[in-house]
């Protein structure tokens, strides 16, 4: 299913397949010659490239989950503000491959900045002095440009976020990620396949309706052999800011992330709640971290969920 | 393609989680309350969830002559649903594929499913601009009773996105009904105090700046959220809700539009 080519009719069988110019679908294209031609496909070289580009990138982590709009940007930008702030001495990246709702340099501040290209590679946005950004939403001319692209150019631009971008030395690379289990989080995968990946952060929302989209992006993590690092549950209890009393905006009608968790037997990171003065912080670009909140329980939980994906990411390397 | 439907409505946001689903449900089930005869085509097939909300997990479809025949949700066949979510043999499932593969599909979903007679065809999409809005817009270009409906929540990082999704529109010429902001106040159940959660009034701003119809907002309403997962319709079992009186509008609106069309 990789390699599909641009002009590739509708069933194309990749031509990495068995079936590359055989297949039934494969007649009348206009590749298929080449692919017919026998001459055995090696693995994508830019695999190689990707490799040697981040080999000074230790812990690649995903962030991902089948639902939209759960909060996987905020936890990127909450994580990368966090990482940041409690290493001073290492090097944080974040690269947004949302390729058609990017949002990141929202929720960092750093809208408007453009990227610079030159011979070693795009340099990034820095956001701090040790957290640095790559997003498509730096190359759009205004906030109104869509960018109506299909799987095969996204995953161009994902190739190239990978392998062109100038991160310096970096301790963990966030990948922000579109909702789904389609071409951004395969060619995410397939690309990384060398550089190798830490593993994967799975958001979710407590009610059913998202909960079914994640079981799904948990079923693609174990289909490709990616590791989860966990499950983070976002909005998970709202505190009224008027009485205080406590109350369940998306209702755990099934359990929420915690039986999901047991039920696929993957960790449970921890549950933030449903913050508006988060959600103010992101839409102004301000880091949450330095408003100092006041008795805040999504730093509370912000600090636990950190500390253990640093174990996890530690662990392993 | 679709000749025996009076109008095709699409169901957009550039942005996830807004609530694209439940709106497209709530919307096929007000019209069908009113009478009128509709199907629900739901094109996002890495995340359906229509099957779930209208409580038709374990259905399935069946291949007819005429081609595929949807779900029903009534034993009278006025609400016919079409999913993915039908086709996969457990609710784990994850459908691992990319664009060209989607794109058959979906025209699969287009030219093959057998609805009948139609008075309307809501369309259900997953979020962004990519192969499955482009593939439905391509397929759809030929036929002119076809119009969209744009969900956003008021905070701006979903506006952004949703501004996206209007370009998009313009560029591929599909005429924009309006925007309907969800999630847009949550009452307090023990001070009824009114929190702006997602900030407030991003959807009517981004109306008048789009130069767009405003359509109403929905309230965050736990009441309406329970609702998923058991097919009932907000205007039958909360008829004094917001939520109730937004699509009964919309829906006036809507009968209103068909009437004078056809």
């Amino acid at each position: 299913m990789s390699n599909v080519p641009e002009n590739a009719p509708n069933h194309c069988p990749g031509t990495q397949s068995e079936d590359a110019g055989k297949a039934s679908a494969c007649a009348g294209c206009p590749n298929q010659n080449i692919c017919a031609s026998g001459v055995p496909a090696g693995p994508d070289p830019a695999i190689e490239l990707i490799k040697n580009r981040l080999s000074n990138v230790k812990h690649k982590i995903l962030v991902l989950s089948g639902k939209g709009g759960v909060g996987k940007s905020t936890l990127t930008s909450l994580l990368g503000h966090g990482l940041a702030a409690r290493f001073p001495d290492k090097n944080i990246g974040i690269l947004d491959a949302d390729i058609c709702g990017p949002s990141q340099p929202r929720m960092l501040g750093v809208r408007g900045e453009q990227v610079h290209y030159s011979g070693s590679g795009w340099s990034p946005v820095y956001v701090g002095d040790n957290l640095s950004l790559m997003s498509i939403g730096f190359l759009l001319g205004s906030p109104d440009d869509a960018v109506i692209w299909r799987g095969p150019k996204k995953n161009g631009m994902i190739k190239q976020f990978l392998s062109e971008v100038e991160w310096g030395e970096l301790d963990y690379l966030l990948i922000d990620t579109p909702p789904g289990t389609s071409d951004e989080h395969l060619s995410a995968v397939q690309y990384l396949s060398g550089a190798g990946l830490s593993g994967a952060l799975v958001v979710s929302t407590p009610q059913e309706v998202a909960l079914l989209d994640v079981r799904k992006e948990l079923h693609f993590c174990r289909k490709l052999g990616v590791r989860v690092l966990g499950v983070v549950e976002n909005m998970a209890v709202f505190v009224c800011p008027n009485c205080k009393s406590r109350s369940e905006v998306f209702p755990a009608t099934t359990g929420g992330a915690a039986a999901m968790c047991e039920e696929l037997e993957v960790p449970l990171l921890g549950a933030l709640p449903l913050e508006p003065l988060l959600a103010r912080a992101t839409d102004a670009g301000h880091s949450y971290l330095q408003l100092h909140p006041p008795a805040s329980q999504t730093l509370a939980a912000m600090e636990q969920i950190l500390d253990k994906i640093v174990a996890a990411c530690e662990s392993t390397s | 393609m679709l000749e025996n439907v009076k109008s095709v409505i699409l169901v957009l946001s550039g942005k996830g989680g807004v609530g694209k689903s439940t709106v497209s449900t709530q919307l096929a089930l007000t019209l069908k309350e009113r009478g009128f005869k509709v199907g629900l085509l739901d094109v996002d097939l890495c995340g359906p969830s229509v099957p779930y909300i209208l409580n038709l997990e374990n259905e399935n479809i069946h291949q007819g002559t005429d081609g595929w025949v949807p779900v029903y949700l009534d034993k009278e066949q006025r609400l016919g649903v079409m999913s993915i979510g039908f086709l996969l043999k457990t609710r784990n499932d994850a459908v691992v594929w990319r664009g060209p593969k989607k794109t058959a599909m979906i025209k699969q979903f287009l030219e093959d499913v057998y609805w009948q007679d139609l008075d309307f065809l809501v369309i259900d999409t997953p979020p962004g601009t990519s192969d499955e809005h482009i593939t439905v817009m391509e397929n759809l270009r030929q036929i002119p009773q076809c119009s969209a409906i744009i969900v956003t929540t008021p905070q701006e990082v979903a506006i952004e996105d949703v501004r996206k999704e209007i370009t998009f529109c313009r560029k591929t010429g599909i005429p924009i009904l309006g925007i309907i902001e969800n999630m847009s106040g949550y009452q307090c159940p023990t001070c009824n105090e009114c929190t702006n959660i997602f900030s407030s009034g991003g959807g009517k701003s981004l109306a008048e700046i789009s130069k767009l119809q405003f359509l109403g907002c929905l309230p965050i309403d736990v009441r309406v959220g329970k609702l998923a997962g058991q097919g009932l319709a907000a205007v039958k079992e909360l008829p004094d809700s917001t939520t109730s009186k937004v699509f009964n509008d919309l829906v006036t609106v809507l009968a209103e539009s068909i009437q004078n069309g056809s």
